[in-house]
């Protein structure tokens, strides 16, 4: 017990690196995904190849692929300089947004024609009809799938323990050599990420009954 | 002058062509039912008028706005026709109220206590005032339609078009939406009603057009059409339906 004790400090410094990345790399990858799903919906074919190209070239790669490529790949080309932090969270980010690019897309196209068909009838213009009639709809819809990849991509994050970011997974990684003590740490770094996932769901749950779908 | 004017109209979706060269006018305060079987091209037709479907040749001019006109702002004319639909599509995340409120507030820039004091009034109207704060989802056929109806009255529309408003519902909840399309006729609205209830094409109608296979076949006053029937083939439509 005195091992955890002592070690757990240290992990929930990690732990802190883990969740600010996490929270960063959401927003941005909801964003791209929102981004992308109006491309793959816009009536423009090239708008439509963009984002079918970039959900494909991330779906068809191994995230661990993707950070190497952003941090090793992009900082050897010496145009930029990232830090392991920033790689870390595009790489999260552009991972995310493929995923949700395609929950989003699936969810608007879930709706029914007739709610686009009132909405335009009434004089909405097309944005208008996406962001007070389709989103809205849509959104609730979709929160279970987006808790889900939500879920996955913060289980991503102990990857970039490998590009030397100090998350959960790397203070564990040390705390295990220093200590010994694999066994121990390795349980108190899991139930950690348990802990942090199932409060994840219970919020989830929550914004699912407030918004029920009536 | 007509506050509708279509002429030589087409439609095509693919190779198949579902309105060939429609021609018709409508009068300010005029009550027009289309009447027809499946198929013939009279919910296609009531769905160019606002540009719902994307018209294949020839031009439609509602209140002098020529929608066929790849410039016009479509959405400008659209708040000056109101559609109710066979499936209602209210939006069912939104309140009763809220659905009838959103258009004048997001499009018209009423306040919302402006807004909310219309909707009350047409909810009135429709005999629905107490469901203001109701979901969809929590009415039945015959009052989400009659919600519908308000929905697009709170626009001030010039022209009301329905697409077969009461062939989703119940039989005993029909009744209760014609009533306010009748009243609605006789407070002077302009409708085009695409229906399949003869009794009210014959009582409120002040025209009915008979269409079949993309045609306009025949058109006249209701006691007319349904009493004196010109071409075989209304004639043939009528028994089966009469």
């Amino acid at each position: 017990m005195d091992i955890i004790t002592a070690a757990l400090p240290i992990l929930l410094k990690g732990l802190e690196v883990t969740l600010y990345i996490f929270v960063i790399a959401i927003i941005l990858g909801f964003l791209i995904g929102l981004l992308m799903a109006m491309l793959r919906l816009a009536p423009i074919k090239i708008l439509q190849w963009i984002a079918k190209v970039y959900v494909d070239a991330i779906r068809g790669t191994p995230f661990i692929v993707q950070l190497f490529f952003i941090y090793f790949g992009i900082n050897s080309l010496h145009l930029v300089s990232l830090n392991n932090t920033t790689a870390g969270i595009i790489t999260v980010a552009i991972n995310a947004g493929a995923y949700f690019a395609e929950i989003i897309r699936a969810g608007i196209q879930s709706i029914d024609k007739g709610q686009t068909e009132a909405a335009r009838s009434i004089g909405f213009t097309s944005a208008q009809t996406m962001r007070f009639i389709i989103l809205p709809q849509a959104f609730r819809r979709m929160l279970p799938t987006i808790t889900n990849q939500s879920i996955i991509s913060l289980k991503d994050t102990s990857l970039l323990s490998v590009i030397g970011i100090a998350d959960l997974t790397q203070q564990g990684q040390i705390q295990a050599a220093a200590t010994f003590e694999a066994f121990k740490i390795w349980l108190t770094v899991g139930v950690i990420y348990f802990i942090i996932i199932y409060l994840l769901t219970i919020l989830a749950n929550f914004i699912e009954r407030r918004i029920e779908v009536r | 002058m007509s506050i509708i004017t279509v002429k030589n109209l087409r439609k095509s979706f693919g190779n198949l062509e579902v309105l060939k060269d429609i021609n018709a006018e409508v009068q300010e305060k005029e009550v027009i039912c289309v009447i027809g079987p499946s198929g013939s091209g009279k919910s296609t037709f009531l769905r160019c008028l606002n540009r719902l479907e994307e018209i294949s040749g020839g031009e439609v001019v509602i209140n002098g706005h020529n929608i066929t006109d790849p410039k016009i702002n479509i959405n400008k004319v659209r708040q000056e026709v109101g559609m109710v639909f066979q499936q209602f599509n209210l939006f069912p995340h939104k309140t009763v109220l809220e659905n009838i409120t959103l258009g004048p507030i997001k499009i018209l820039s009423k306040d919302k206590a402006e807004a909310e004091k219309k909707a009350l009034e047409l909810l009135d109207k429709v005999g629905l005032k107490e469901k203001a704060g109701s979901y969809p989802g929590e009415l039945s056929g015959g009052q989400k339609q009659r919600v519908a109806i308000a929905r697009a009255l709170a626009m001030n529309p010039k022209i009301m078009l329905f697409d077969e408003p009461t062939s989703a519902l119940d039989p005993e909840m029909v009744g209760d939406v014609l009533e306010v399309m009748k009243q609605l006729a006789k407070e002077g609205m302009t409708m085009v009603v695409v229906t399949h209830e003869m009794g009210f094409a014959r009582e409120v109608g002040d025209r009915v057009i008979f269409m079949d296979g993309g045609y306009i076949v025949e058109e006249n006053e209701p006691n007319q059409l349904f009493g004196n029937p010109q071409h075989d083939r209304t004639k043939a439509f009528l028994s089966k339906v009469l």
